[in-house]
């Protein structure tokens, strides 16, 4: 079966206000896809969109994934199906610790029926802590986080660490990565973008959101795409996150005649 | 339903369409007749061979709780009528009920919970011949030989009764409220434990050990006196649902920690929800004693509890953890007070309370600093989580300070399951309702980690019960 995600003229509004207008975009598994915008281009409100927020309205248009359109689905059917966010701010649940939380997660995902309903079907402690403690090696992350309750007190760097170990966790076919790099200085940036950079490979496809090309000496993208004012304007490869960094985003504003908001 | 058992539920106080209405098997050799009057009392003292001064004890309370007014504040007592209660049924003559007319819904409760089988017998009624009466022997064996007494309350009047005496009522009166009275006339049951000085319990102490006793009377009496530098955690309760034919459950807890002691006291109650809950816990501590209260309340129809710890000599220290959750139809007036009786005590109250489906949760909290009691310090914390719009929470504190030189801190807050709580959680592939539960298990962690290991795991599965089905 296809594991592509693909997003057909789409259009998103925000209390009204149309935000994404007209969206075309397919991630396949395997491929690595950077979409780059401005603050306000609405790179946020797609992300969250294609996780299924309640927030946002869906106007028009189709998002395919794993062949069905999971624009009318619950965000954990989504998740079940493969699809996996990485927040851009990581909500804290304070009381719960990463381990019980992920092992509920885990559990969910792989049961794959549609309604996992709790401790009835949780994958076994050994297994999941096995299988935790080997991750968290993997990606450098100390033993004392499994412990930790999610997100709580957590430094910027550590929540999104936390969300990549999460990602290698659930394993999905696509991951979206919301602004991974905001808020964290140069190190964070490196030790993240290493991080994900181990997990990448002919299973998974990721769709980077960012601003700020850094992330990218990391994780090299096949494929750069430029959102302005709800569109993909731009698309190619490497050479436009070159041509950003030189000139910034107000030639190609000029290009396509879009004034700043 | 045949009529002679509607007869008998009617006449148990009970309306038809209480759903945990149980085939009614019982055949008590004794039961008083409805209300209570000095003759009942009389009656109740004669069966049980109490001696003269307990006699006294009760008609003296008696009177007093004829003279108090009805309680008028906390929650709503109009529906409780005093004259439609029966006061003393013998306790061992509840076991005649069969499990198979337990009906289905409490039995997969038991199951969901994970409750051992004898233990569901139990407490559903049924188990009379419950294993754990063999444990609880080889306990009390043990605790004797460290010199621990650890007995129910109605033989240790017998056989202690120069040290029962010496501090029954001594830290909660008769005349201190309306039901302490009406405890002190009526109780039965309840535990009295004595810890000798210097002697540390390993292991909780558990109030269903002795489950053939009086325990789940409606009048309990607790007494727990730790003698200096001793300590003890004694834990009650269950989280399992717990059934009652009797819709008034009023006890006392009394609690002397002397100096350098340390008493811990673990509730957990989930009473069935025609029940009124009214409680009065207090303990006293002296001289560098420490009393700690963790109390947990779901279920009961309303349930007015405030665990309190009085600080009598510098040093002392007082905390409190309390927990409700109120659900449909339920008022959970609960909470804590702290008297700063001696300088250089502490205090630190934590409250949490969860209202969904329309249920209410009061946090009803009182620190009292006396003057003189220079350096002390207390904090409060009270969170609040309501899970829909139909619930209510309120908070009523009060603070009375007599000294300048003191540090008193209150927090409160109330919150909402947020959006972006659940979306978070969901987009992991947890369903609504697993997200929710998620969400209020995480709010109770602070208590459920005091919790011994089993109660917490209940504890856990119980909260998973009340949410289910509360979304989508």
């Amino acid at each position: 079966m296809s594991r592509d995600l693909v997003i057909k003229d789409l259009h998103i509004s925000v209390q009204e206000k149309p935000i994404i207008k007209g969206l075309n975009l397919t991630v396949k598994q395997g491929e690595i896809h950077a979409l780059m915008g401005p603050n306000g281009s609405g790179k946020s409100t797609l992300a969250n969109s294609l996780m299924g927020h309640p927030l946002y309205d869906i106007d028009s248009g189709e998002v395919i994934f794993n062949g069905i359109d999971i624009l009318e689905l619950e965000p954990n059917e989504r998740a079940k199906l493969g699809l996996f966010l990485a927040f851009q701010y990581p909500t804290a649940i304070p009381g719960v610790s990463m381990a019980n939380f992920l092992r509920l997660a885990v559990s969910a995902v792989r049961a794959k029926d549609g309604n996992g309903s709790g401790n009835d079907e949780l994958i076994p402690m050994r297994e999941f802590r096995r299988e935790l403690r080997a991750k968290m090696k993997q990606l450098g992350i100390d033993d004392s986080f499994a412990r930790r309750y999610l997100n709580d007190g957590f430094s910027g760097g550590e929540k999104k660490r936390a969300e990549i170990l999460q990602l290698a966790m659930l394993e999905p076919q696509i991951a979206i990565l919301d602004e991974t790099d905001s808020g964290l200085d140069i190190d964070a940036i490196r030790v993240v973008g290493e991080s994900v950079s181990q997990l990448i490979g002919p299973e998974l496809g990721v769709l980077i959101i960012t601003h700020y090309p850094r992330l990218l000496d990391y994780i090299r993208p096949q494929f750069v795409h430029i959102l302005l004012d709800g569109q993909i304007v731009e698309s190619g490869g490497w050479e436009l996150t070159q041509m950003l960094e030189a000139e910034g985003y107000d030639p190609i504003r000029e290009k396509h005649d879009i004034t700043e908001e | 339903m045949a009529n002679s058992e509607t007869n008998t539920m009617k006449e148990l106080g009970m309306s038809q369409e209480y759903q945990y209405g149980f085939h009614d098997d019982v055949k008590p050799t004794f039961k008083s007749r409805k209300g209570l009057d000095e003759e009942v009392i009389n009656q109740m003292c004669d069966i049980k061979g109490e001696p003269d001064w307990m006699r006294q004890y009760r008609l003296d309370a008696y009177k007093i709780f004829k003279q108090k007014p009805m309680t008028r504040w906390g929650g709503d007592l109009t529906q409780l009528d005093f004259d439609d209660i029966y006061y003393y049924v013998k306790a061992s003559d509840r076991s005649e009920r069969s499990w198979d007319d337990v009906p289905d819904d409490i039995k997969n409760t038991f199951d969901r919970l994970g409750i051992p089988e004898a233990e569901r017998k139990f407490l559903a009624g049924v188990g009379a011949q419950y294993d754990s009466e063999v444990v609880y022997h080889n306990i009390v064996e043990e605790l004797e030989k460290i010199g621990v007494i650890f007995l129910d309350t109605d033989t240790a009047v017998k056989e202690y009764p120069d040290l029962v005496k010496k501090y029954f009522g001594t830290i909660i009166p008769s005349a201190d409220n309306q039901f302490a009275a009406l405890n002190s006339a009526a109780w039965s049951g309840g535990s009295f434990v004595y810890v000798p000085p210097g002697v540390k319990v390993e292991y909780p102490l558990q109030a269903y050990f002795r489950i053939n006793s009086e325990n789940m009377g409606q009048f309990e009496r607790t007494l727990i006196i730790a003698d200096e530098g001793s300590q003890v955690h004694y834990v009650e309760g269950c989280t399992a649902p717990t059934f009652s034919s009797q819709s008034l459950h009023s006890a006392v807890v009394e609690i002397v920690c002397m100096k350098g002691s340390r008493v811990r006291y673990t509730t957990i109650q989930n009473w069935a929800n025609n029940v009124y809950n009214l409680v009065t816990k207090r303990a006293f501590a002296y001289e560098d004693a420490q009393m700690e209260w963790v109390d947990g309340n779901l279920g009961s129809k309303l349930t007015m509890k405030y665990p309190s710890v009085y600080m009598m000599e510098p040093g002392a220290r007082g905390d409190i953890l309390s927990i409700a959750f109120a659900s449909k139809g339920q008022h959970q007036d609960a909470g804590a007070k702290v008297y700063h009786c001696a300088p250089h005590t502490t205090s630190q109250i934590t409250s949490k309370s969860i209202s969904k489906d329309g249920g209410r949760s009061s946090y009803r909290g009182w620190v009292d600093v006396a003057k003189g009691a220079k350096g002390c310090k207390s904090h409060v914390v009270c969170d609040a989580l309501i899970l829909d719009k139909d619930s209510r929470s309120d908070t009523y504190p009060v603070i009375e300070i007599g000294e300048n030189d003191t540090n008193i801190e209150h927090e409160a807050r109330v919150s909402k399951i947020g959006e972006e709580q659940l979306f978070y959680l969901m987009s992991r592939g947890l369903s609504e309702e697993e997200a929710s539960t998620m969400i209020v298990n995480g709010f109770i962690e602070p208590l459920v980690k005091e919790l011994p290991m089993e109660y917490a795991v209940e504890m856990n599965r119980l909260i998973q019960l009340q949410m289910e089905g509360s979304v989508g």
